[in-house]
C-alpha cells in the first residue's frame, strides 16, 4: 500500500514538473517577441514623424529626409502583384475545388506545394532571368512578378479551402433552377466564398509586403520617387536592408523608422484579414 | 382518363455500375399530387433527380429508357430547359445565403440572366410569395437575407423560388423532414392549395403525410416500382404483399 | 438556339479553369527549366565538382559550392536544435494544456505576430541587438569576437521558425484521437503519462514531418541570415566563424556577378537550393497528409 502511495506521489510530482517546464519554456519563447517589439517601438517611434513620411531620401551627410518613395513603392509593387496573382490563383483554386480528382488536379496540387516552399530568393533570381535580363533594366514590374509568384499558392489554397466548405445543396439549388454550370459557379458558389478568398488574399499581401529577397535584383531600389513600372523602384524592405548595412548612424535610425512603418502596415493587413473574416462571414 | 404529364418507360438509372432504378414505368397525372414512398435507399430521390435531369450530374450518373414530358421526349431536351420547366425543392432548405429574400425568389431569372422589368419582378415576387404562403410574414423585410428566416419559412421561400419560374411540375424531396410539426402542417396545406396550378410529385417517408395530401401514391422497393394507384385504394387494399408490409411498418 | 450557347459557354468555362491550372503548373516547370538551363555553363565547366569544391574565389574563376552547403546545413541544424524545445513546449501548451480560452488565443496571436514579422526586421534587430550580445559572449569564451557568424544566424533563424514549427506540431497533436487520450485518462494516467505514452508515440511521424518542414523553412530563409552571418566565403571552421549560406551568397553577390560563369555559378546554387527545399517539403507534406488521412 505504502509502495503504491509513494509511486503515486512520484508520478504526480513528475506530472507537475513537466507542466511547469512546458509553461516556463512557452513563456520564455515569447521573450524574443517582446524584445523585438520593444526595440522596434523604442527606436522606431522616435524616428517616425510627419516629415519622415512625406519626404524623399537625402544624400549621405545631410540629415532629415524620409521614405515617402519607399512607402509608395511598396504599395505599388504589392498592388501590382495582387492584381497579377488573383485571377490565376482564384481560377486555379476553383478548378481544384470543383474537379477534386484527375491528373491535372494532382499536378496543380504538387505545383502549388512546390511554389509555396520555394525560397523567395529563388523567385527573385527567376524574375531577374525572365524579365530584368532581357529588358536590361531593373524594374518594379519584375519585382511584382516575383512577389506574385510568392502569393499565388496562398490564393489558390485559400480559394480551394473556402469553396470546399460551401454546401453542395447550394449548387444543386442553382442547377435545379436551370442555371448553367458556369453561371452557378460564378454567381452562386464564388459569391458565397468571397469572404474566405478575400481573407486569404489579405494574408497573402501581408506576407509579401515585407519580403526583401525577391526585390534585391528586381525592383532594386531607388532614391527617387518613381511611378514608372519599368524603372527601378524603392520599397520599404529594401530601404531597411540598405540602410542597415550602411555605416551611417543617421541611416540606421531611419532603418528603424522604416521598420516601424513596415510592421504597422503588415499588422494592418493581418488585422484587416481577421476583421474581414468575421465581418463578411456568410451564414449558410 | 386525366392527362399525364410525366411518363417513364422502362426507366433504368445507374451510379456507375450500380443500378438504382430498374424498369420503372410510371405515369404521373397532371394537376394532381403524387407521393412516392418506399424504404430508405430504394431510389426515390434518384427518381426525382431523373425527372429534372439532375441525376446525370452526379458522378457516374446515367439514365436508360424513356421519360416523356407531356408529348415531348424529356431526354432529348436540353437539361437546362428541363430544369427551368420542372422545379425542385430539397430535403434541407437551401436559400442562397448571399441573396435577400426578394432576390432569392427571382433567383431563377437573375442567375439565368433573364432580363425582367422592375415592376414585373415585384409582381413575380409578390405572387410567388403569396402562393407559398409566406408573403404576410416577410413583406416588410424583403431585402433582408433569406438565411435569417426560420427553417419552415426558408423551405417556403425555396418553394416560392421554384414557383417563380412558373414550372409545369414541382418535385419535392422530403420537404418537411427537417421541420417541426407546425411548419410541416403549414407546408402540407400549401401543397394542397398549389395543386390547381401545378403538378406536384412529393417524396415522403411519412405515411400519414401521403394519406393527407396525395391523390396518387407510388411505392418503390429496391429500385422497382411495386405498386401505383390512387392513395386511398393503395392504403386500404394494397395488391402487393410488400406494400402491405411497408404500410404496416414492417420495414423502412 | 440559346441552349447550344450555354453548352458552349460551359465548355469554354471549363477550358478557362484548366488553362489557369496549366499556367501554375507551367510556372513551376518554367522555374525548374530556367534554373537548369542557366546553370548549365557552370556544370559544363566544373562538372559535379562544383558541388564539392571548397573554394569560392570569383576573381580567379574558381567556384565551389561546398562552403555554402556547409553553412546552410550548419545554420539550419543549429536553428532546429535551438528551437525544438520551444516549439514542442508551445505545441503541447496550445494543443494539450490550453486548447481554448483567453490564454490560448493570446499565445496564438503572439506566435502569429512572431510569424508575421518580416525577415528583414529580424535582420535589423539581429545586427543591432543580437550581434553585440553574441560579441560579449565570445569575449567571455575567449574566441575572436566577430559578433556576426553562423552561431548568430542560427539564433535568429531559430526565433523565426519557432512559430512555424509550433503551429505544425500543434496541428499534428490535434490529430491524436480524443478517445485514445480519454481511454488513458480513464485508466488513471497523469497528463504527462498521456503525453509520453499516447501523444508523442502517436504523433511521432508528424513531429518528424514538422521538423522537416521547419528545416525547409530555415534552409530557404534569406534576409535575416544575410544580415548577421558575416558573409565570408571560406569553408566554416567553427560555429562562431562568419560564413555564408546558399541563400545569403546569392543575395550578396548576384548583382555583382560580372561574368557569365559567375552568374551561372550563383544560379547553380539557386537550383540546388530549390531542389533541396522542394524535396524536404514534399516529404514533410506527404507524411502529414498520410497522417491526416489515417485519422
Ligand atoms: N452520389 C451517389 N453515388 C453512388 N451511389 C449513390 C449516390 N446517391 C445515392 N446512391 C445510391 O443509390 C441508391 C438510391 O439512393 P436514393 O438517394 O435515391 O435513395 P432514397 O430512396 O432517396 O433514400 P432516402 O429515403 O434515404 O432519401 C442507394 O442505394 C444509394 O446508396
Ligand atoms: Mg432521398
Amino acid at each position: 500500500m505504502k509502495e503504491i502511495e509513494r509511486n503515486c506521489k512520484k508520478r504526480l510530482f513528475l506530472n507537475w514538473f513537466v507542466q511547469a517546464l512546458v509553461f516556463v519554456i512557452t513563456g520564455l519563447s515569447l521573450v524574443p517577441l517582446f524584445f523585438i517589439l520593444f526595440y522596434l517601438t523604442k527606436q522606431g517611434i522616435g524616428s517616425v514623424n510627419w516629415s519622415f513620411l512625406t519626404h524623399l531620401p537625402r544624400p549621405v551627410g545631410e540629415s532629415g529626409g524620409g521614405v515617402l518613395n519607399a512607402i509608395i513603392g511598396t504599395l505599388i509593387i504589392a498592388s501590382l502583384s495582387t492584381i497579377m496573382a488573383i485571377p490565376i490563383g482564384v481560377t486555379a483554386g476553383i478548378y481544384l475545388a470543383e474537379k477534386k480528382t484527375g491528373k491535372l488536379v494532382h499536378l496543380l496540387r504538387l505545383s502549388t506545394d512546390i511554389l509555396q516552399s520555394t525560397p523567395s530568393i529563388v523567385l527573385g533570381v527567376i524574375a531577374y532571368l525572365w524579365i530584368v535580363k532581357p529588358a536590361q533594366s531593373f524594374s518594379a514590374f519584375s519585382g511584382s512578378v516575383a512577389l506574385a509568384m510568392m502569393m499565388l499558392p496562398t490564393i489558390v489554397s485559400s480559394t480551394e479551402e473556402t469553396l470546399k466548405l460551401i454546401p453542395y445543396t447550394l449548387k444543386e439549388a442553382s442547377l435545379a433552377l436551370g442555371v448553367p454550370y458556369y453561371r452557378t459557379v460564378l454567381k452562386v458558389i464564388l459569391p458565397s466564398g468571397i469572404s474566405g478568398i478575400l481573407t486569404g488574399t489579405l494574408l497573402g499581401i501581408a506576407r509579401i509586403a515585407g519580403e526583401t529577397a525577391p526585390l534585391l535584383f528586381t525592383a532594386f531600389g531607388s532614391p527617387y520617387l518613381n511611378f514608372n513600372l519599368f524603372k527601378p523602384m524603392n520599397a520599404l524592405p529594401l530601404v531597411i536592408f540598405n540602410y542597415a548595412s550602411s555605416p551611417y548612424l543617421e541611416w540606421w535610425r531611419q532603418a528603424w523608422g522604416a521598420s516601424f512603418i513596415l510592421i504597422v502596415m503588415v499588422l494592418c493587413f493581418n488585422l484587416l484579414a481577421k476583421w474581414g473574416a468575421s465581418k463578411w462571414k456568410i451564414k449558410f | 382518363m386525366e392527362d399525364k404529364i410525366l411518363i417513364t418507360e422502362k426507366l433504368y438509372a445507374y451510379y456507375g455500375e450500380h443500378c438504382v432504378l430498374k424498369d420503372v414505368n410510371l405515369e404521373i397525372p397532371k394537376f394532381k399530387i403524387t407521393a412516392i414512398m418506399g424504404p430508405s435507399g430504394c431510389g426515390k430521390t434518384t427518381l426525382l433527380r431523373c425527372f429534372n435531369r439532375l441525376h446525370e450530374l452526379s458522378p457516374g450518373g446515367r439514365i436508360e429508357g424513356q421519360i416523356w414530358l407531356g408529348k415531348t421526349n424529356l431526354l432529348s431536351l436540353n437539361p437546362i430547359m428541363v430544369r427551368r420547366k420542372i422545379g425542385m425543392v430539397f430535403q434541407r432548405p437551401n436559400p442562397f445565403p448571399t441573396m435577400s429574400i426578394y432576390d432569392n425568389v427571382i433567383a431563377g431569372y437573375k442567375l439565368n440572366g433573364i432580363k425582367i422589368k422592375r415592376e414585373e419582378a415585384d409582381q413575380i415576387v409578390e405572387t410567388s410569395l403569396k402562393k407559398a404562403a409566406l408573403w404576410n410574414e416577410v413583406k416588410d423585410f424583403l431585402h433582408r437575407k433569406g438565411t435569417f428566416l426560420s427553417g419552415g419559412q426558408q423551405q417556403r421561400l425555396c418553394i416560392a423560388r421554384a414557383l417563380a419560374m412558373h414550372p409545369e411540375a414541382l418535385l419535392l424531396d422530403e420537404p418537411t423532414s427537417a421541420l417541426d410539426p407546425k411548419s410541416t402542417a403549414h407546408i402540407e396545406e400549401l401543397i394542397i392549395e398549389l395543386k390547381d396550378s401545378v403538378t406536384i410529385v412529393i417524396v415522403t417517408h411519412n405515411i400519414g403525410q401521403a394519406g393527407r395530401v396525395a391523390d396518387y401514391t407510388a411505392f418503390l422497393y429496391l429500385g422497382e416500382l411495386v405498386e401505383f394507384g390512387p392513395t386511398e385504394r393503395l392504403f386500404t387494399a394494397p395488391k402487393d404483399k410488400r406494400t402491405e408490409e411497408y404500410l404496416s411498418g414492417k420495414f423502412g | 438556339m440559346k441552349d447550344i450557347k450555354t453548352d458552349r459557354r460551359d465548355i469554354f468555362f471549363h477550358k478557362v479553369l484548366a488553362l489557369a491550372s496549366w499556367v501554375v503548373v507551367c510556372l513551376v516547370l518554367g522555374i525548374l527549366i530556367t534554373l537548369i538551363l542557366s546553370s548549365l555553363p557552370i556544370f559544363k565547366a566544373a562538372g559535379l565538382g562544383f558541388l564539392f569544391h571548397k573554394v569560392w574565389d570569383p576573381v580567379n574563376h574558381r567556384f565551389g559550392a561546398m562552403p555554402f552547403l556547409a553553412g546552410t546545413l550548419l545554420t539550419s541544424f543549429l536553428a532546429l536544435v535551438f528551437s525544438l524545445p520551444f516549439s514542442l513546449a508551445i505545441a503541447l501548451f496550445l494543443g494539450e494544456y490550453f486548447y481554448q480560452g483567453a490564454i490560448a488565443s493570446f499565445f496564438q496571436s503572439a506566435t502569429e505576430l512572431l510569424a508575421g514579422i518580416p525577415s528583414v526586421i529580424y535582420g535589423l534587430w539581429g545586427i543591432f541587438v543580437l550581434v553585440p550580445l553574441v560579441r560579449k559572449l565570445e569575449m567571455k569564451l575567449g574566441i575572436l569576437p566577430y559578433g556576426v557568424g553562423i552561431f548568430t544566424a542560427s539564433l535568429i533563424l531559430s526565433i523565426m521558425i519557432i512559430p512555424y514549427a509550433a503551429s505544425i506540431a500543434r496541428e499534428v497533436i490535434s490529430l491524436v484521437p480524443t478517445e485514445l487520450k480519454e481511454a488513458a485518462y480513464g485508466l488513471g494516467a497523469t497528463r504527462w503519462e498521456v503525453i509520453k505514452h499516447i501523444i508523442i508515440p502517436y504523433a511521432r511521424s508528424g513531429i518528424f514531418a514538422g521538423i522537416l518542414l521547419s528545416l525547409g523553412r530555415a534552409i530557404g530563409e534569406t534576409m535575416a541570415v544575410t544580415m548577421v552571418i558575416g558573409n565570408n566565403n571560406q569553408f566554416p571552421t567553427s560555429i562562431f566563424a562568419p560564413g555564408n549560406t546558399m541563400a545569403s551568397v546569392i543575395a550578396n553577390e548576384f548583382t555583382e556577378a560580372t561574368s557569365n560563369i559567375y552568374l551561372s555559378a550563383l544560379i547553380g546554387i539557386a537550383l540546388l537550393l530549390f531542389l533541396v527545399t522542394t524535396v524536404v517539403n514534399i516529404i514533410g507534406r506527404y507524411i502529414i497528409k498520410r497522417l491526416s488521412v489515417k485519422k
